[in-house]
């Protein structure tokens, strides 16, 4: 029908699954940095509305991190079922940086999960926070080490192949490859950022239906915050990761514009839209700003970018794909800055909370981050092909050995696998949202103090506002 | 040459997994008894035994793929490659029942029984293929230019598939003295009714998976039935007859904590059996572990790590069972 070969059916499943996964940690290193936020701010204000919001919040965290977890652990496997080869072939670079992710952050994640999900009553309420950042630490270490190894394969330095096998030769110059110290400020900013509209999205979503209390104020006000402060900062990031880009692989930045030629000496121009085909090779219907390219890409008005046709053919990324994966990114940036510049216009006006055409589109930004991610994953994995490991080693060399009919058979399970089981926890998550934080959760009970010990998880008849079991107990029977 | 660096690795792996088998074994073993306890409470108490730490045990299991990828990159491609199907069938079972922790408290009433199935069968089929996937380890694996040589059904032998049978009851006994440990009232009552037939059962597959692995790999023969090894590994079958009679004692006796640690030595004496019939193997039947190891410079890098890390691992995850030590009652909604 498409007569897709096992290799492209490898790389659909790797894009699959990996698309599905991203999603989940990014929502975690960004909620569990909020979490660790909002505690310390309860412990410090003792305002109560903090604490509403931590329960709340944890919650959705939770769901978020089981389908982070059993996601994650596909992937784990992955490397070493469909890319055996690659696995064989780098597994003691990028196999070795794996290792140090489990060992220093996953470990760290589940090890104190527990304690933050449940041990609310158990532990003294500096135990909880400790736990909450350990948690919260574990999210920051992970993505260290996974960009690491991603940004060696997009920049591989500090090794040496000898028998066909990677041999590392220097490990600071390994884990701090040319485009890591961007490609991991860009990511943790991202999941900052879009966790945050996440967040400011289920406030708009109260407000429009007149439920208005200070913690979904605050919501709001935190993430409007982070929309005005951060979302710019990433724009920068952005800037000078693109500029990194452009020097160790010139071919995707030409494929990001769809950049066919240079002609003579003249600056190359921004092709704002059009549609870059790869066998005519130009870029069709374009609409081009001239210099712009250049001003951004070289922060001068002479130089030229490497344009497509200076790469063999069999050395392009596809540029119709992330011509555009590239351009949806971008602009939800803008329109994220966007956001963040009326929320504080709204915020001195003091019609924040009201101004439903704003709350609107807070709402409707909520996604806005996750879809950015994905867009910026795509355009990046993408514009590394044809390789794996840039410059070294072909995607098509790396490879198992599987049959089609073996790698449809597991494609297609992990595509319904996937779809009904993830989309039916976004559905939880989503419901959880709409339920909204609720006064007085996780109130002092009325025995026990801090860092005493408490009877085990006794239920919060007391502080329990419909007198039943334990705060997330007394949800489950509500929902 | 100064440090065996891949034997070292070799231990620190042996000890990751075991790891992953004991914590994730009586974990996959709850979903496994899952049937055999119909109240929706009493099935919120066994899972809530596990939800603080099930996520932890797993990180086992995703440290057993890493370190294997690190340190023995060879072994992680070619054996990954051969066990594609019921490794995939494993993982998709492991979502399934990973998912359902944070579901089943969050669905409806109406829809709860989706996400019991789920945790069900996903534990089961788990288990099974975790088991198929040893059984088909241990059958060996075709490897040329170091890339996996076999079919891509060659792991679906009767023995494998046994293997996969065997594992769900040894999870399943773990599991179960795990509950007993854990719970108290009538579902301890039903648990403590269960342990005994299943150690019998598991006496029984043991005993096959013993005589049938020797019957069919000469190699694994020789190593257990000449002289002098014969002395030196028979301690390993006494004591387990020794463990599993302790066991049924403990049971009858009624004692609360003994058979959970009677159960996880017989796991252990189970898992250094199948050490000493592999060992040095990495890739049975021919590839060692120095002929799979990655340089010495990944292996010593990781190394520092490993032996300076390892040992907060293990105090924060003492430390997290110890604050939910004690029995799991009706009351404790962790959920």
């Amino acid at each position: 029908m498409f007569n897709l070969q096992a290799l492209d059916l490898a790389r659909m499943q790797f894009a699959f699954t990996i698309s599905f996964h991203i999603i989940f940690p990014a929502i975690t290193l960004g909620l569990a940095g909020y979490l660790a936020v909002l505690e310390g701010l309860w412990l410090k204000t003792r305002n109560d509305t903090y604490r509403d919001l931590y329960h709340f919040w944890s919650k959705i965290f939770a769901v978020n991190f089981g389908m982070g977890v059993v996601s994650g652990l596909v992937m784990a496997y992955q490397f070493g079922t469909n890319w055996s080869r690659f696995s064989d072939f780098a597994g003691p670079i990028t196999g070795t940086l794996l290792t140090y992710e489990v060992l220093t952050a996953f470990f760290l994640e589940a090890g104190f999960l527990g304690v933050m999900l449940f041990g609310w009553n158990r532990v003294g309420r500096g135990l909880h926070f400790f736990s909450t950042i350990m948690v919260s630490l574990g999210t920051l270490i992970s993505t260290f080490w996974i960009l690491a190894s991603n940004s060696w394969m997009q920049t591989p330095q500090g090794f040496e192949i000898v028998n066909g096998q990677m041999i590392p030769v220097d490990w600071l110059a390994v884990i701090f490859n040319p485009s890591f110290p961007y490609r991991l400020m860009h990511m943790a900013t991202a999941a900052f950022v879009a966790t945050a509209f996440f967040v400011g999205s289920s406030a708009a979503w109260h407000l429009l239906r007149g439920k208005d209390n200070p913690a979904i104020r605050t919501m709001l006000s935190m993430a409007m915050w982070m929309a005005l402060i951060v979302a710019p900062i990433q724009a920068v990031i952005g800037d000078f990761h693109g500029l990194n880009t452009l020097k160790h692989q010139p071919a995707k930045i030409a494929a990001i514009e769809g950049h066919w030629e240079n002609h003579g000496n003249e600056p190359t121009p921004l092709i704002l839209f059009g549609l870059p085909d790869m066998k005519a090779e130009k870029t069709r219907f374009a609409v081009e700003i001239p210099y712009l390219g250049s001003l951004i890409l070289t922060h001068s008005l002479d130089k030229q970018v490497s344009a497509l046709k200076s790469f063999a053919p069999e050395d392009r990324p596809n540029s119709t794909i992330i011509f555009w994966s590239f351009r949806v990114m971008a602009g939800l940036g803008m329109l994220m800055i966007l956001t963040g510049l009326w929320s504080l216009w709204l915020r001195k006006r003091g019609t924040l909370y009201s101004n439903r055409a704003f709350l609107y589109l807070a709402l409707w930004m909520g996604p806005s981050g996750l879809i950015a991610i994905l867009a910026g994953w795509f355009t990046t994995e993408i514009g590394r092909q044809p390789w794996v490991v840039y410059g070294l080693m072909r995607t098509a060399d790396a490879s198992s050995g599987h049959s089609v009919t073996q790698m449809s058979i597991t494609l297609a399970l992990f595509v319904v696998v996937y779809f009904s089981l993830f989309s039916v926890g976004l559905g939880y998550m989503m419901r959880l949202v709409r339920k909204g934080p609720k006064t007085n959760e996780g109130a002092e009970p009325s025995h026990g103090g801090p860092g005493q010990q408490r009877t085990p998880a006794r239920p919060l008849s007391a502080a329990d506002d419909n007198g039943e079991g334990e705060y997330s107990h007394s949800l489950n029977k509500e929902i | 040459m100064g440090i065996d660096l891949p034997l070292i690795w070799a231990v620190i792996i042996i000890f990751g997994i075991m790891m992953y088998v004991v914590m994730d074994g009586f974990d996959l073993g709850i979903g496994i008894l899952f049937p055999f306890i119909k109240g929706k409470s009493d099935r919120d108490v066994m899972m809530n035994t596990v939800a603080p730490v099930w996520d932890g045990n797993e990180t086992w299991l995703v440290l057993g793929g890493a370190a294997l990828f690190g340190a023995f990159p060879l072994a992680y491609s070619v054996v990954l490659s051969a066990l594609y199907l019921p490794l995939i069938l494993m993982l998709i079972g492991l979502i399934f029942r990973g998912v359902a922790f944070e579901f089943r408290f969050k669905a409806k009433d109406a829809k709860r029984h989706i996400w019991d199935k789920a945790f069900i069968g996903g534990s089961l089929v788990a288990t099974f293929f975790q088991g198929v996937a040893l059984g088909a380890f241990i059958d060996g694996i075709q490897v040329v230019n170091r890339q996996y040589a076999g079919g891509g059904l060659d792991w679906l032998t009767p023995f494998s598939l046994f293997c996969g049978v065997a594992l769900i009851v040894a999870y399943a006994l773990l599991g179960c003295t795990w509950l007993i440990m854990k719970t108290e009232g009538k579902l301890q009552e039903q648990m403590h009714n269960l342990a005994r037939p299943l150690a019998l059962v598991l006496l029984a597959v043991i005993g096959i998976v013993s005589i049938w692995t020797p019957m069919t790999h000469p190699e694994i023969a020789a190593r257990w039935f000449t002289l002098p090894n014969l002395f030196w590994f028979l301690p390993v079958p006494l004591l387990v007859l020794v463990t599993l009679y302790g066991l049924i004692r403990a049971v009858a006796r009624n004692a609360h904590y003994t058979p959970f640690l009677l159960t996880l030595v017989l796991i252990f004496l189970g898992y250094s059996g199948l050490g000493i019939s592999l060992w040095p193997n990495i890739v049975p039947p021919s590839i060692s572990i120095w002929d799979a190891a990655s340089p010495p410079q990944s292996q010593g890098f990781l190394l520092v790590g490993a032996l300076f890390i390892i040992p907060f691992i293990l105090g924060y995850t003492f430390w997290s069972y110890y604050v939910f030590r004690g029995k799991v009652t009706h009351e404790d909604g962790y959920h």
